[in-house]
């Protein structure tokens, strides 16, 4: 090691090395807590976003065990990239989730535009990320009467049944 | 109703854990109240305060600034709030799991009252079974919560001047809490950066008011 350090070239290095401020342990774990912070409040804003859409995988950052303690700068920074990691994920979630309701939502426009062109085509308030049992569904007007003369329409759900 | 006194008192903090958390405290005060059970005011208010929780607003409840702030807390000490809730979200899913707020005692209807009410958490002790003031510190090697439960090494703990009498946000020691026969409490707030000051003196005042009910 010292012969490395010793040539004439890494005398340099040395020296910028040198210059490098030390980052008091203080100052790094308070930024590392105030990521934290920042992070836990972008996951809570995904969490209240995707709701009321109960289906979708909830992001889980698991605690460090042990109760509640101060953790070591290694844990902190374990801890922040976890939660970076989920916020990311959670957000890619909902944009793919938003990105198929806004399909399920032109869907239903076309669906009332001309239902001929989607017969028997059924989509829920859910599809759309609504909360409730109700559905549009493209059915023949008087049954199989209507299924010969092509005279179809959109049916729209009065809600949920009634608990029985 | 009893007039309500209360003498609001300011924990000790530890240095380590003060420089760590600046702004993290523990406000206490004592109350002349006997254990048992809740008279029917008490009940009847539980029974309305059930009635304003919704699925909905329970899931907003973590970007009010007074729980978020708890819910950081609790990730900067390593804990996730979404297994081990936050005490007014632990009281919110109650309500939800279970249809309603059910009476426990006077003690746990007054401090669920007061958690609902300002999100801030609260513990019950028995002012005769603490020695010395109560403050905030980090656990020592082989150190146990009421000689039974090991405590790790650095965990956040409620201490008074000779033991820890509880975690903090989680249970308290059976050994200083209050039990059928405490005739004298102290009610505890834990104040963390982003809750301000009054909200913990609205806390115990809320818990006291309804001690004394």
């Amino acid at each position: 090691m010292p012969d490395v350090l010793d040539r004439p070239g890494s005398r340099v290095r040395g020296d910028r090395l040198k210059s490098v401020p030390i980052v008091p342990e203080r100052a790094v774990r308070r930024t590392l807590l105030d990521q934290v912070a920042r992070l836990e409040n972008e996951l809570s804003q995904v969490f209240c976003a995707t709701w009321p859409r109960t289906d979708m995988p909830q992001p889980v950052v698991h605690g460090r065990g042990g109760g509640p303690r101060l953790l070591s700068l290694a844990e902190l920074e374990e801890l922040r990239d976890e939660l970076a990691a989920r916020v990311s994920d959670a957000r890619r979630a909902l944009s793919d989730r938003t990105w198929v309701e806004d399909r399920n939502r032109r869907l239903i426009e076309e669906m009332l535009l001309e239902p001929e062109r989607h017969k028997w085509r059924r989509v829920s308030a859910e599809d759309i990320g609504e909360r409730g049992c109700k559905h549009w569904h493209v059915r023949p007007r008087w049954s199989f009467i209507g299924m010969l003369m092509g005279w179809w329409r959109v049916v729209i759900s009065s809600g949920c049944p009634l608990a029985t | 109703m009893t007039e309500v006194d209360l003498e609001l008192m300011n924990g000790w903090v530890e240095p380590e854990l003060a420089d760590e958390f600046p702004e993290l405290c523990l406000v206490h005060a004592r109350v002349d109240v006997r254990a048992g059970r809740s008279p029917r005011e008490v009940k009847q208010r539980l029974r309305m305060l059930a009635d304003r929780y919704t699925g909905g607003k329970v899931v907003h409840m973590r970007q009010d600034p007074v729980p978020w702030a708890y819910r950081v807390f609790s990730r900067q000490v390593g804990i996730d709030p979404d297994h081990d809730r936050t005490p007014v979200e632990a009281v919110a899913l109650r309500r939800l799991k279970h249809g309603g707020l059910h009476s426990e005692s006077l003690l746990d209807d007054a401090l669920t009252i007061a958690i609902a009410e300002t999100g801030v958490p609260l513990i019950g002790l028995d002012a005769d079974r603490v020695d010395g003031d109560l403050g905030l510190r980090l656990a020592r090697s082989g150190e146990q919560l009421a000689g039974v439960r090991p405590l790790s090494a650095r965990q956040l703990v409620v201490a008074d001047g000779e033991r820890p009498v509880a975690l903090v946000l989680g249970e308290v020691g059976h050994d200083a809490g209050v039990t059928p026969d405490t005739e004298r409490m102290v009610l505890c707030a834990l104040g963390v950066k982003g809750v301000p000051r009054i909200s913990l003196e609205e806390a115990l005042w809320c818990a006291a008011e309804t001690l004394y009910t």
